[in-house]
């Protein structure tokens, strides 16, 4: 039977993206983030995932404003890299597990997540970054991706709630799938953060604090966010943070911290990265 | 237009609602046509006449050509979407993110270096004035 085995919240900005392909991610300004997070790659490493359920928002690449699903899967045998606007990032083709992808979507369609589905779809920083993150410059990814993208580009995206709702829903669908595989679920984005407007680069290091503490011990106390606390006090665009909550729900009620790594700035943004197990 | 939103009170922050979804539709899907290098090259080598392919209004072109970052987001461009012609400018998020807040390059790099823009004095806008209220 598949089990999930871990979960990992960790930060796709861009630029770190950028560091590592352009083998500056020693350098003094990056070397901070790389450091803290390599606990983090021997963490997965021993874990030996098969495949990941990775849970992140497309910025304009696979999708447009033409059609914005709210919740999607993707369930392609690959995922190509999206040229963003500046090229492509030279990181290997993303192979995905199109059995167990469609018998996620069979599962949470039927448990009342009304999940659109995906044949073809390139991917884009969102998912790439954290793979990178957490596994390093390598010349195949060392397990098979499911992508799982929220809209939080068009306002508004979906509750917390809602989305701790769908991790459980995971969980679930998990569980029922036949083949011994070992499963993790990333939520990415954040942490706090603001790309736009008068504000930008806004940072807001208590909250980031708080909401890694709730993500770890009280994810329910999380879901009373609000989405106007979240664009206040996380910035417009740090209420991406919803998506570490569909991470959360799939890992069940009891976890344990495994690592954490918070840093300023990457960027424009707080970076975080957390590594939880199950218990 | 919709009735008023609590986070219109947030400061500096524009808000990629319903609103602006609807007036900045075909402004953002111009920025969306430059993630293809053939694109790229057209608006590059002919602006005004690269915009003509889209149905954006008058005040949109303006922002674009003027590479006016923060007038795009006040006619309903999506930072994610404008940030394809900073990078067709070969800008980055930092660069454009320094001038909508005018600051300068250094500032705003330092400005993050030590721990970014800080919530003191940034989640509300400054409350009326009694005589205005």
């Amino acid at each position: 039977m598949a089990r999930i085995v871990g979960g990992i919240a960790c930060s796709h900005v861009p630029a770190i993206g950028v560091a590592l392909d352009r083998g500056i991610h020693e350098t003094p300004y990056w070397a901070p983030w790389f450091t803290g997070t390599a606990p983090a790659r021997d963490w997965l490493a021993k874990l030996k995932p098969d495949v990941a359920i990775l849970v992140y928002n497309d910025h304009a690449n696979a999708f447009s404003l033409e059609i914005i699903p709210t919740f999607l899967l993707g369930v392609a045998a690959e995922f190509p890299i999206a040229d963003e606007g500046f090229g492509v990032r030279p990181v290997p083709p993303v192979i995905g597990d199109p059995r167990f992808a469609w018998h996620l979507a069979e599962s949470l369609i039927l448990d009342e997540f009304d999940m659109t589905i995906a044949n073809a779809m390139p991917v884009d920083h969102g998912l790439t970054v954290p793979l990178s993150v957490t596994c390093g410059r390598v010349d195949a990814w060392p397990f098979r991706v499911v992508p799982l993208c929220v809209n939080v580009v068009q306002y508004p995206p979906p509750t917390g709630r809602r989305c701790l709702r769908l991790g459980q829903a995971l969980a679930k669908a998990v569980a029922t799938y036949p083949e011994d595989l070992r499963v993790v679920v990333y939520g990415t984005g954040g942490m706090s953060h603001q790309l736009q407007g008068e504000r930008a680069g806004f940072v807001n290091r208590q909250f980031d604090e708080d909401f890694l503490d709730g993500i770890v011990r009280d994810p329910d106390r999380l879901t009373q966010f609000s989405h106007t606390k979240y664009l206040r006090e996380a910035g417009s665009e740090g209420i991406e943070l919803v998506m570490w909550l569909v991470m959360r729900g799939a890992l069940g009620a009891n976890v344990r911290e495994a690592h954490r790594f918070y840093h300023v700035p990457a960027s424009n943004t707080a970076a975080g990265l957390l590594c939880l197990e199950t218990t | 237009m919709a009735a008023p939103r609590e986070y219109e009170d947030i400061p500096g922050t524009y808000v990629y609602d319903a609103e602006r979804g609807r007036v900045g539709y075909a402004l953002n899907m111009f920025c969306m046509s430059l993630n293809k290098a053939e694109n790229r090259a057209a608006f590059k080598s002919d602006e005004p006449g690269y915009l003509a392919r889209f149905p954006v209004s008058d005040e949109q072109k303006r922002t674009v050509l003027d590479r006016d970052w923060l007038g795009m987001l006040k006619v309903g461009g999506n930072i994610y979407y404008t940030i394809k012609i900073a990078a067709c400018d070969g800008l980055t998020f930092q660069d454009i993110a320094a001038k909508m807040s005018s600051m300068s390059k250094d500032d705003y790099a330092k400005m993050m270096l030590a721990g970014g823009r800080t919530p003191e004095g940034n989640l509300f806008k400054d409350p009326p004035r009694k005589d205005e209220a």
